[in-house]
């Protein structure tokens, strides 16, 4: 027997995703009208098999459609371009029914042959996706990666609504992962026909169509009036303007000009709009899937010592380094931000006590402390956090020399497993790929991060723990979903007692919008959709 | 003159080559690794290296550099890491604006430099004199980054005369153009000052005045176009002068030129781009120098070609 999660075949399981569509049509929504959102820098492409920044990743969202998505506001997997799914008993074989009628931009119907084409087509070497690696659980993957394959033995069509996914292991994650945005659906036609300049020239099934994209410029989406989720978007037009100063764009929007700046509100201005209530009501506050942390080198001396790695975390003062940032986040306790399920809740962390520090130094054989680097990046407030930190410690006689370099160069550094004793990760902290709590592991806290110009900058390799989430992430039957979260607590919790890192806070979002702007609070912190959830916001001044 | 000019042309180029040798090696020193860029932080080791073979990124400093010439004599750019795009499209569709806003700024420069320089000769000495002269000295140490922001939070923000920021009309043109200008018109009030000086001392000013002509006839007529030649020669060496300028500027206002598209590829360690922008760049202050000298040849024959 199959798990049956959510079939048009039977009403009972019919009526799950249609209660998800019906709760998004906002009944106060009025349709119409174009939003105005700024940048500074240029968008770098709209290729979903490419686009891996936050600013590309929500307007990627709004032009293609993958098989899974999420509820609007909310980490709530839904299906998308999937009208209904089931799993097998043992978890390896996804079947997914396609919707009828779904209309690429170009005009034909979308059909279960263009999805096997575009997980060929991002799996593929040549397209040279960095979310390629997202996959590594279909069947046939390492054979696609490792050029011996042209297409992947797990997928497959049956008829023009119906496709079958194979894993080679069972992957909890696997919806997920079909809801990334690398995951979505594009029309082979429109590939070949820009060929490498698909992200200039995207064509998706989703809200909005690329109008118009004056390089340096702006973009102007179009409504897509044929979007299969019916009376959605809302909004008639959306020009992004970009290479605008977050300092201008704020002036912009004061002025009536602009709708929501992009890059948000700048720190130097932040005190001043949140003192003033006329604005601060214009400022929606919400959590996000981002931890900032110090990794300290367990492979590098004296880092290697557990001791000497948990003084540090008892010596760091969060809250003072939060002030530094103007309060715009939250003390963490854990790797998990609190947001994301799996979280552990009752669980207080190391708390800051320099006495504790000191007398664990000296425990460890460092009574008189030590010396040491801490790598940061060289943007605001990245150095001023690192400042903070470099004093904390030496408060329990940790001297600290701070080399503050360009983002890559730190990476770089971090990727070797004898350069950097300390890294601050401000300007290039983990924020979720998908809101699961499996992916704050493997590529960071893993083994299989721990290799030379990998993510693990902490270096730290715990085989146990590595079995332990490999076990979590095979727990593929949803009757088991809160055990699997309790074993991937666990873990988290046997990371925090091996402390290779100082989670040090959990930023929060700040998204301002112009008076006229509509909408739930909760599409203007959307966890995944960031800026907004360009698909469901609407203006008031509609005519 | 026309084996001046072939020789100048030929040093050009291999200034051009060194430029581009130099540049090379330092971006392929810098301790970033594009392919890790590219490949993204899910990416496998296997990826990575399809990647980096895929780029030639494997091949030795030598063979890459050689490969990169041989693609440049055909003009191709390269595509951008992270845009890919093609550079060369990035480029040329950001160029008009940069060009528009730099012939905005030799216009601001030359009209508030060479009136202010005029009027102080012409008052050589007076407090008019001293005070215009410390005006260009703040105008050539002021920092564009401060001078640009305070221009927009007056012109654009307090007064409303004058959009904030952006492209597209005349009126976004002026602050941007005014803020490079304020830079260069302290150089050209100070050259145009000294200048006019000397001409007002040349032998056929005084035969102008002693034939009995007005003042005002003397100085536009006859002291004017001659001291105004060499001055004008400079305009080629602002290009240099006005690249950097403009990467700057244009991301204060944001202006959709080169200097923001360098910018932004600095930061991102888009070495493609920040490649062709700082050729390109080079081109123009070479081209930029070539014509000054060649005015600098036509204004005054006392000059020798050699």
């Amino acid at each position: 027997m199959k798990h049956l999660l959510a079939t048009s075949a039977l009403a009972l399981s019919l009526a799950l995703p249609l209660a998800a569509e019906a709760s998004t049509l906002d009944p106060n929504a009025t349709a119409g009208g174009g939003i105005i959102v700024t940048y500074k820098d240029d968008v770098a492409t709209l290729d979903p098999a490419i686009g891996y920044d936050w600013q590309n990743w929500s307007m990627i969202k709004s032009i293609f459609d993958g098989l899974m998505d999420y509820a609007p506001g909310t980490t709530d997997l839904v299906p998308g371009l999937a009208e209904s799914y089931t799993i097998s008993d043992d978890g390896q074989v996804f079947t997914f029914t396609l919707r009828p009628g779904v209309k690429f931009h170009n005009g034909r119907e979308m059909t279960a042959e263009d999805v096997v084409y575009s997980l060929n087509r991002v799996t593929n070497p040549a397209t040279q996706s960095p979310g390629a690696g997202f996959f590594g659980s279909i069947k046939g993957y390492d054979a696609v990666a490792d050029g011996s394959a042209s297409s992947l033995e797990g997928v497959h069509s049956d008829g023009p609504l119906s496709v079958t996914i194979e894993l080679s292991r069972p992957d909890a994650t696997f919806l997920h992962v079909l809801a990334l945005n690398f995951a979505s659906v594009v029309p082979e036609e429109a590939v070949a026909a820009a060929g490498d300049d698909f992200g200039k020239h995207p064509v998706g099934t989703g809200a909005f169509s690329l109008g118009e994209w004056t390089i340096g410029q702006r973009l102007v989406f179009e409504k897509n009036a044929e979007y299969w989720r019916s009376g959605l978007p809302y909004l008639d037009s959306i020009t992004f303007e970009v290479g605008q100063e977050p300092i201008v764009a704020l002036l912009r929007l004061q002025n009536g000009e602009v709708d929501i700046p992009g890059d948000g509100i700048p720190p130097a201005k932040f005190r001043e709009v949140m003192d003033d209530p006329a604005q601060a009501a214009r400022v929606v506050e919400g959590g996000q899937l981002h931890t900032g942390y110090i990794t300290l080198n367990t492979q590098m001396a004296p880092f290697d010592n557990v001791k000497v790695r948990q003084a540090v975390n008892m010596a760091i003062n969060k809250d003072r380094i939060i002030q530094v940032i103007n309060g715009r986040a939250v003390s963490a306790t854990q790797p998990l931000p609190p947001s994301m399920p799996g979280y552990t809740d009752n669980y207080a962390g190391y708390a800051f006590d320099a006495d504790a520090a000191k007398s664990l130094l000296a425990e460890a054989g460092f009574a008189d402390g030590f010396e040491t680097e801490l790598y940061v990046m060289n943007t605001d407030p990245n150095p001023r956090i690192a400042q903070a930190i470099q004093q904390d410690l030496s408060g329990i006689g940790v001297s600290v020399s701070i080399k503050s370099l360009a983002q890559a160069s730190v990476i770089a550094a971090g990727g070797e497993s004898d350069q950097a004793p300390m890294i601050w990760s401000g300007g290039m902290a983990w924020i979720a790929d998908f809101p699961d709590a499996s992916n704050f592991y493997g590529p960071i806290l893993g083994c299989s991060g721990a290799v030379q110009g990998g993510w693990n900058w902490s270096w730290y390799c715990n085989e146990e723990l590595d079995a332990m989430a490999t076990k979590a992430d095979s727990v593929t039957d949803p009757a088991k979903a809160d055990e699997r979260l309790q074993m991937w607590s666990d873990v988290y919790m046997a990371v925090m007692e091996d402390a290779p890192w100082v989670p040090v806070f959990n930023e929060q979002r700040y998204t301002m919008k112009s008076e006229r702007m509509g909408g739930a609070d909760a599409l203007y912190v959307d966890p995944v959709s960031i800026p907004v959830n360009y698909d469901y916001v609407y203006v008031n001044d509609v005519q | 003159m026309f084996s001046f000019l072939i020789r100048r042309l030929l040093q050009s180029l291999l200034i051009l080559l060194g430029v581009s040798m130099i540049t090379f090696v330092l971006l392929y020193w810098l301790p970033a690794d594009p392919v890790r860029q590219i490949a993204g932080r899910s990416a496998t080791a296997q990826t990575v290296q399809n990647i980096r073979e895929q780029l030639g990124l494997d091949q030795p400093l030598l063979v890459q550099y050689w490969r990169y010439l041989g693609n440049l004599l055909q003009g191709d750019l390269g595509r951008s890491y992270l845009q890919r795009t093609e550079v060369s499209t990035l480029i040329m569709s950001r160029l008009p604006a940069s060009l528009l806003l730099m012939a905005g700024a030799i216009f601001a420069e030359l009209l508030i430099g060479l009136s202010m320089g005029v009027v102080a000769a012409l008052r050589r000495g007076s407090r008019t004199d001293q005070v215009l002269m410390i005006v260009s000295f703040v105008g050539v140490s002021a920092p564009q980054f401060v001078v640009g922001l305070l221009l927009l939070y007056v012109f654009a923000v307090q007064l409303h005369w004058f959009p904030i920021g952006g492209y597209g009309t005349f009126s976004h043109l002026v602050l941007p153009a005014l803020t490079m200008g304020i830079l260069g018109s302290g150089w050209y009030s100070r050259m145009m000052r000294s200048s006019m000086v000397d001409v007002l001392r040349q032998d056929f000013v005084r035969t102008a005045r002693a034939k009995g002509l007005t003042r005002r006839r003397i100085i536009l007529r006859h002291a004017l176009p001659n001291a105004i030649l060499p001055v004008i020669a400079m305009i080629g060496i602002d290009v240099g002068i006005f690249m950097g300028g403009i990467v700057v500027v244009e991301s204060v206002f944001g202006w959709p030129g080169i200097g923001q598209l360098a910018w932004q590829a600095i930061q991102r360690v888009d070495i493609p781009i920040i490649m062709g922008v700082t050729l390109v760049s080079a081109t123009a202050i070479v081209i930029g120098n070539l014509v000054a000298d060649v005015i600098s040849l036509m204004v005054d024959p006392r000059i020798k070609i050699r």
